[in-house]
């Protein structure tokens, strides 16, 4: 049960995969659209859909307080608000189902794409170590790697790299495991008479589960990020 | 072909650099686009509210302030309205008492002088009376006396007996 990731060749051998441009333009489009609807109508008193994006927007509030004071914390807001609706409608888009054209996969999740959640935690890293030395000066970033005890300085460079390549494969690992699954409940489905009987429950389980994990994992992706930018951006830590 | 999916990247098709470069620019893109049609308003109509909300707490507290100074203020002027009557009436009360032991005493020290006046002139009455008694006493007992005698004593002689027989009466 495997299927083959489209791939095209633009030109000089730069190559892309033209389902994952298509997932993450249409999750960004979705985010946006959500966005977009939710704040039509605003108003001091707040109705609706406003109520709802305004408690997203007091969520991440939230993710972002509890690692950083506000003062310094507002500035990620907007950053930590698109990261978590886009990575979780990214999660949402492949569960309910997968189109596979000849052999290949058009339909799923961009996140269950490790190149995809590399690329977005990179960003994200990179983003903490730009903050890092705008906020507290070259200096003070340098020296914090020598906290607390110089012997810790080449842990402390290996976990930048482990940082990045963990909050990238965890997001990774949990959709497309999730995904994968739920490819192998289809092809048991379609086996026979027995096996749809038996897929059927396991299907409803296993998704309901799926948005589950798609949900925790855009949360954990945003507080993680909060708490790397916190290590970088505050000097108590 | 096993190991290569297990390989990052390389799951079936290699490594395809545009898709990253495709989501940063996409990632960029919604959050500018988040930011221009959503999260900028929201967050204005957010701090709005904020700043409504505080803004009626210090007013419902300054009217709170204010009411209870005014309530001060009444409370104190009703306090001194209370003192103010209570002095007028105890000034009052007292003007009257005063006035009334002027009143008394003017009405007896009138009363006396139309006493005295009374009797001094009861007095002066009696004296008058007294004295034109004496005299028409004294005409009486001589016309009396001259009609009983008649000639048996010289008028004059007469005359003095009865004055000095009068004087004893009077003495007596």
């Amino acid at each position: 049960m495997h299927h083959e990731e489209p791939v095209r060749e633009l030109f000089w051998g730069l190559t892309y995969n033209p389902s994952n441009i298509l997932m993450i333009t249409i999750s960004s489009l979705i985010v946006f659209l959500i966005a977009l609807l939710c704040t039509r109508k605003l108003a001091m008193k707040p109705t609706g859909a406003q109520n709802f994006i305004e408690w997203v927007m007091d969520f991440v509030k939230g993710i972002i307080q509890s690692n950083l004071d506000w003062k310094n914390g507002a500035r990620f807001h907007l950053l930590a608000l698109t990261l978590i609706m886009y990575i979780f409608v990214s999660n949402m888009l492949g569960l309910p189902f997968a189109v596979v054209y000849g052999h290949e996969l058009w339909w799923k999740s961009p996140t269950a794409d490790p190149l995809i959640t590399m690329t977005l935690a990179v960003m994200v890293l990179g983003l903490t170590h730009y903050y890092g030395v705008k906020l507290r000066g070259a200096k003070n970033y340098l020296l914090g790697y020598t906290q607390p005890m110089k012997v810790m300085t080449p842990i402390k460079i290996v976990e930048e790299f482990s940082n990045t390549l963990t909050l990238g494969l965890r997001l990774y690992g949990n959709i497309y495991a999730g995904e994968t699954l739920l490819a192998l409940l289809v092809s048991l489905g379609t086996s026979g008479i027995i096996g749809g009987v038996l897929a059927f429950p396991l299907m409803m389980v296993w998704q309901g589960f799926s948005i589950f994990i798609g949900a925790i994992q855009s949360f954990i992706f945003t507080m993680l990020t909060m708490v790397y930018m916190a290590h970088k951006v505050s000097a108590d830590h | 072909m096993l190991t290569d999916g297990f390989v990052l990247g390389a799951a079936s098709g290699g490594f395809t650099v545009l898709d990253s470069l495709y989501q940063l620019l996409a990632f960029l893109v919604l959050m500018w686009l988040l930011k221009k049609f959503a999260w900028a308003p929201l967050m204005k109509v957010m701090k709005d509210r904020e700043e409504h909300i505080a803004s009626e707490i210090n007013q419902a507290e300054d009217a709170k302030k204010e009411a209870k100074e005014l309530l001060q203020q009444q409370q104190e002027m009703l306090k001194n309205a209370r003192q103010e009557s209570h002095t007028f009436i105890e000034n009052a009360k007292k003007q009257a008492e005063v006035q009334k032991e002027e009143i008394i005493r003017a009405a007896r020290e009138e009363a006396e002088r139309h006493k005295e006046a009374a009797r001094l002139e009861i007095q002066q009455e009696k004296e008058n009376a007294v004295a034109a008694l004496k005299e028409q006493v004294a005409s009486l007992s001589v016309l009396i006396a001259s009609k009983v005698i008649e000639k048996e004593l010289s008028e004059k002689d007469h005359a003095e007996l009865i004055q000095e027989s009068i004087k004893k009466a009077g003495e007596e």
